[in-house]
């Protein structure tokens, strides 16, 4: 069940698990609609980093990165990156950079 | 009365086997009853809706669960298996159905408070219905929605003492047979192991960090009572290296028919008198055994411990008392480039038989821990070495069993510190492509054309 999130005059348009359906909806407001979703009381550089790496790589790849490449780019570890994230890379980061949901075997 | 007409599924209540659509429809009206009050935390008619989606797919042939869902618990990166419905109008009652895999316990022997205490969780926060258990050895909940899954998780950690199991791309819920608890085959325990491993990799199981799935499972002998060799990339499979130990008195009690071959699992048909000849000696795959003179002789030297005349005698045949495991990997299933079993990695690992201290012998689990963390080091190193290999070579989405066959069978065991052997074979290779490392062969690979020009004119 698609929906429309509006919020700040913006608009989103989200699935059942609160994914950006269009990537090039993203905006700084989404970052706020999701944080609150996410547990994450406040953004700091190192979520902004994250979230750029993320969008960076989706831009240029097409998919989202590997967990141990995420780790790469960032410099971080996962432990580090769940903190930042509680949900972890794939509903946290992924879903807060505005990359489509992750799909598989979850 | 039901909430919908199911005539397809209807059928389904006819015959000897247990039913689970007069047990779904035996749920639905417990819960339409509702004679304990239960303040349900989800639809109360999420049973009658599953049955009628059901139905819509018995008529329809096809499923109506839309792709994926992504929902979980903060901290852990899986466990949750999110699912929604495409008919979420003509059936509401199920229209967030999300699965919540469950840790389960070593072999899944329970007590009835248990089941209870979380069967009192279910009713209340989720659909009452269950899968005992799901293929990994997970119990599974069937159905809830996205708000309860923290508040089913804090009733769990907090209440219950118990975790939730894996999912995603990272260590799946490890699972054991029933091992020394009750087979006097298990030449390990299994079930401890099983419990080290699980204690011992929390993290890799509940926030994915590799490549892909990756499953461990723990049989206590050949025989396989949990696949562990076809369905886990990390098989643990018990064996020994000494001798079988023959009772010969009580090899005569199954020539003379006193005992039942087989432990009497062929009772059911007349298959004449035992012939021990014919049914054991004849049948042993190595053909190193003889029975003359009312003596049987086992050349061990040629065994394969295939368990064969074990399980026909297991009164008179045991396993030997120098125990250990193999380790097989690479095990999966045809996605993407074919079904694999797993390949006989580490022929023997010896389990120190006389480390056998259970939790009650120690203050703290934590000193159990630190004790098992000795007794089963020679494993996890194994263990580790083929996630830092895997971690580091695997490709997006690849098992285990894709890597080695794609970087090959030889670099595997280089990674992991085993020095090939006949035995990590079944057959040498028939082509002749094969690769030398350079420092194996004299004057390296750096040649010059004019030398060979000076021995061989154009």
């Amino acid at each position: 069940m698609a929906e429309t999130i509006e919020y700040n005059g913006k608009s989103f348009d989200v699935d059942e698990d609160g994914f950006l359906l269009d990537f090039t909806q993203f905006t700084e407001e989404w970052l706020e609609i999701v944080m609150k979703e996410e547990g994450i009381a406040e953004l700091n550089e190192e979520h902004k980093l994250v979230i750029d790496v993320l969008q960076d790589y989706y831009r240029k790849n097409g998919i989202a990165p590997m967990v141990r490449v995420l780790s790469k780019l960032t410099k971080f570890k996962l432990k580090h990156i769940y903190e930042l994230f509680p949900s972890g890379p794939g509903k946290g980061a992924c879903k807060m950079a505005g990359l489509p949901k992750p799909t598989g075997c979850v | 009365m039901a909430k919908h007409e199911t005539p397809l599924l209807d059928e389904l209540e006819s015959g000897p086997w247990p039913s689970f659509v007069s047990d779904i429809k035996q749920e639905a009206e417990v819960r339409a009853k509702n004679e304990k009050g239960i303040d349900f935390q989800i639809p109360a008619d999420a049973c009658d809706d599953l049955l009628g989606l059901l139905e819509l797919s018995f008529k329809d042939g096809t499923t109506h669960w839309k792709h994926g869902g992504i929902v979980g618990v903060f901290g852990y990166g899986g466990g949750i298996i999110g699912r929604y419905s495409d008919k979420p109008k003509d059936f509401p009652g199920c229209s967030s159905f999300h699965t919540v895999r469950v840790a389960q316990p070593g072999a899944k022997y329970y007590t009835t408070e248990f089941l209870r205490q979380l069967m009192d969780l279910w009713q209340l926060r989720g659909s009452g219905l269950t899968n005992m258990h799901g293929s990994t050895g997970d119990i599974v909940l069937l159905g809830t929605t996205t708000p309860q899954l923290e508040e089913i998780f804090y009733t769990l950690t907090h209440e219950m003492d118990q975790d939730l199991g894996g999912s995603g791309s990272n260590l799946r819920t490890p699972a054991d047979c029933i091992g020394q608890s009750r087979c006097e085959y298990a030449c390990y325990d299994t079930q401890e192991l099983c419990y080290f491993l699980t204690m011992m990799y929390q993290d890799e199981l509940h926030r994915p960090a590799f490549p892909y799935k990756f499953k461990f499972k723990f049989d206590g002998c050949p025989n396989g009572c949990v696949a562990s060799m076809a369905r886990s990339d990390l098989s643990f499979i018990g064996t020994w290296k000494d001798q079988i130990q023959v009772d010969q008195a009580e090899v005569a009690l199954y020539v003379d028919g006193t005992t039942p071959a087989n432990a009497g699992s062929h009772s059911g048909r007349d298959w004449g008198a035992f012939d021990i000849q014919a049914e054991v000696v004849d049948l042993c795959p190595t053909d190193c055994m003889s029975y003359v003179d009312g003596e049987l002789k086992i050349y061990d030297k040629e065994c394969t411990r295939c368990m064969h005349c074990i399980n026909v005698m297991p009164k008179a045949l045991k396993i030997g008392k120098q125990r250990g495991v193999s380790m097989l990997a690479g095990a999966k299933a045809p996605i993407v480039d074919g079904a694999q079993m797993g390949t006989l990695v580490v022929p023997f690992l010896e389990i120190d038989q006389t480390m056998n201290k259970q939790l009650a012998d120690f203050d703290t689990e934590e000193e159990w821990m630190e004790y098992l963390e000795e007794k089963y080091e020679a494993l996890t190193e194994v263990i580790e070495a083929v996630w830092d290999y895997w971690m580091e070579e695997g490709k997006n989405r690849e098992r285990l069993g894709e890597l080695m066959i794609r970087q090959g069978l030889q670099r595997f065991l280089e990674k992991i510190g085993q020095e090939p052997q006949a035995v990590h074979v079944d057959h040498p290779r028939t082509n002749p492509y094969i690769f030398w490392k350079e420092e194996e062969v004299e004057g390296g690979w750096d040649r010059d054309i004019n030398e060979y020009r000076k021995h061989h004119a154009r």
